[in-house]
């Protein structure tokens, strides 16, 4: 499967990492390449969200071992804010609320952060507000949410909205999206699904962690991969989401005990 | 030299009394002799830092001319000011707008001085400083027909102390936006003393920007205002770049059935200590208050709030929430955050909460994950923990542009 490195957006070598000194990565290897749409599922507490934090730079999370490599960079030696100039976008599952902060100025000085890095001229106010309320579009998005603080007091699925335009905004190369579909209904998951279709660029890639089939009914993946216990035990394709949601998770516990008697 | 010196020889310096507050004069003097200097023993004064009150008093009480008025924003068109300048004399020669008038010596004699000992502050060391040497008054009542908002200016003069005093009743039914404006100055200390009658169905937005912005500027300041039924009462406040202050806001509902708001923000750095000790009095039922402190402390900085609250039998139905945030920014800096209510009546609604933190992990490395430096994502955060306050005072107040100081003085 792998190909030529030129391709590869991210790669993850044996990554082992812990918060607040408990080890949670056990041993993650994942391949991303252009192009290319991975789902992650697994039960709570597999270490879904801790990979994607890890990946994006939270200063709880620690690596003890491995390596994650974007386009040939190892970002572990790089700031959070560096790791999302050159490319890598993490949209939350509780994105956060910031009182004060108006979300207009906050989408500007991200926008224009981004922009920087790629040797783009940065936007003036003027020029960013025709900006943002054409890709506000794309998430069926009211403008008048730009005028509010920061994900303050947004419902749930207008959270999501607002993490998917900044998605627009930033136009990252590799986008790992934490159960973006989690508090949604299906009008809502829709839109959002339909906004992270249309973003997809070749040149890009996306990460979904997910619980649920029903958002891999809206973006078809290429790649399934189940989390438990901090690894990646299986890889599948689509077909492997929708074996899961019939039978769901029993099967890793199953494996465990075959091995537990093996040993 | 000890303290008792300090003030006596202080008290002895000061011109003989005269004018209009000749009987306040000698009541705050006789007060001083009397009690003189307060101690770290006394509850309300424990924590301040005395080298720095002392500015109060071996500083001279003005005695050279400068004009300040050239050094300021252009005013609002739909607002009027005064500029209290306590060398020229300007008190008594104000063109004052159709809707405010001047009190006459009876309206004077008839109120004031009432105001200060129904908020129980008649022998603070903060209003007994302020009588003993504030020589002239500016009384003025605000008329229902008054539709313009009102900026009172007072600039202080380097390397003196100055002292104002300023009575204002809102009369029945009337509105008035106040735009209070303090300005410190190189080794210099002021202390004011505001009385408010607010009558009867009166409105008053109250702002205040108290900015010292120099070198060694103190500023002492009592608000004290008597709220009639029906009335409102909205106190929104910044303190920002004084090396001392103390801001006494002493509010009395005193028929209950009124409305209180106070959003207060405090910020120090350096070595600078500001405190806010709050009292607001129910004297009848039904009265409602909300109280925001907040507070920023960097560096080797201190803050200090004490907030009371009292609702004694009379104020049943009484509904009270007093909240105190702060922020602490260094190890070396320091909060003290007091809330004390006393509660007699027993039907009634009263919270209070204090929280000290840091600026909050998640919300920084948001900002971060979106490719904002951490300088930045800092100062936005820092922003959105102003605007809380901020964001309350009058238009006119974004020309006095404290919110760049802001930003740039708290890194």
């Amino acid at each position: 499967m792998i190909q030529s490195t030129s391709e590869t957006i991210l790669s993850i070598k044996d990554l082992h990492a812990s918060v607040e000194d408990q080890e949670i990565l056990h041993g993650v290897n994942l391949l991303v390449k252009e192009g290319e749409i991975h789902a992650i599922m697994g039960r709570n507490g597999s270490g879904k969200s801790t990979l994607s934090k890890v990946i994006a730079g939270h200063p709880s999370y620690k690596v003890l071992s491995g390596s994650i490599q974007f386009k040939g960079i190892n970002i572990l030696e790089l700031a959070p804010e560096e790791r999302a100039r050159i490319g890598i976008f993490l949209g939350f599952q509780y994105p956060v609320e910031i009182p004060g902060v108006s979300n207009l100025e906050f989408l500007r000085v991200a926008t224009n952060s981004r922009r920087k890095e790629l040797l783009q001229s940065e936007l003036d106010t003027f020029e960013f507000e025709d900006l943002v309320k054409e890709r506000m579009k794309i998430v069926e998005m009211d403008p008048a949410f730009l005028e509010r603080s920061v994900n303050e007091g947004f419902s749930g699925g207008e959270k999501k909205r607002n993490e998917i335009l900044q998605m627009a905004l930033l136009e990252p190369f590799i986008s790992i999206l934490d159960e973006t579909d989690s508090g949604l209904d299906i009008d809502a998951l829709r839109i959002v699904a339909s906004g992270i279709n249309k973003l997809a660029q070749p040149s890009s890639a996306t990460i979904l962690i997910t619980h649920y089939q029903r958002l891999l009914d809206e973006i078809t993946p290429d790649f399934v991969h189940i989390m438990a216990d901090g690894k990646i035990i299986k890889t599948g394709n689509k077909e492997l989401a929708i074996d899961l949601e019939k039978s769901g998770y029993d099967f890793i516990d199953n494996n465990k005990k075959d091995k537990e008697m093996v040993n | 030299m000890k303290s008792s010196t300090i003030c006596r020889e202080w008290l002895n310096s000061l011109p003989p009394t005269q004018g209009c507050l000749e009987k306040e004069q000698s009541l705050g003097r006789e007060l001083l002799s009397k009690h003189g200097m307060p101690s770290n023993k006394d509850e309300a004064w424990r924590l301040c830092n005395f080298n720095r009150l002392n500015s109060f008093f071996s500083l001279p009480i003005i005695n050279k001319s400068e004009d300040v008025k050239s050094k300021f924003p252009n005013k609002d068109k739909d607002s009027e000011r005064i500029i209290i300048n306590p060398n020229r004399n300007q008190f008594l020669n104000i063109n004052l707008p159709n809707g405010i008038e001047k009190l006459n010596d009876k309206e004077i004699e008839e109120n004031l001085g009432k105001i200060i000992k129904s908020t129980k502050v008649k022998n603070d060391l903060s209003v007994c400083l302020n009588q003993a040497s504030s020589a002239k008054l500016l009384a003025l009542k605000v008329k229902s027909s008054f539709n313009k908002s009102l900026e009172i200016v007072i600039p202080s003069i380097k390397e003196n102390s100055i002292s104002t005093r300023v009575f204002l009743i809102v009369e029945e039914g009337a509105k008035l936006d106040l735009l209070q404006v303090f300005l410190g100055n190189n080794n210099s200390a002021q202390n004011h003393l505001i009385e408010i009658k607010l009558e009867s169905k009166g409105e008053l937005t109250h702002g205040l920007i108290s900015l010292g912005e120099e070198k060694e500027s103190s500023s002492i300041c009592t608000v004290a205002v008597e709220q009639s039924k029906n009335s409102q009462y909205s106190l929104h406040s910044i303190h920002h770049g004084w090396d001392y202050a103390r801001f006494e806001p002493r509010i009395i509902q005193s028929e209950g059935e009124a409305s209180t708001t106070i959003k207060n923000l405090q910020v120090t750095k350096s070595k600078e200590q500001i405190a806010t000790h709050s009292l607001i009095r129910f004297e009848g039922p039904n009265g409602k208050l909300d109280q925001l402190q907040k507070a920023v402390a960097s560096e080797y900085s201190h803050c200090i709030f004490n907030g009371s609250i009292e609702v004694p039998q009379i104020a049943q139905k009484t509904e009270a929430a007093q909240l105190s945030r702060n922020l602490l920014l260094s190890k070396h800096a320091r909060i003290d955050a007091k809330p004390e209510l006393e509660i007699v009546a027993d039907d009634v609604r009263c919270t209070h909460g204090a929280t000290v933190s840091q600026l909050q992990d998640e919300e920084l490395f948001y900002l971060l994950s979106r490719g904002i430096d951490n300088e930045h994502a800092n100062s936005l955060l820092l922003k959105g923990y102003y605007d809380e306050v901020i964001s309350y005072l009058p238009k006119s107040s974004k020309k006095w542009n404290f919110v760049k100081n802001l930003m740039n003085d708290i890194k």
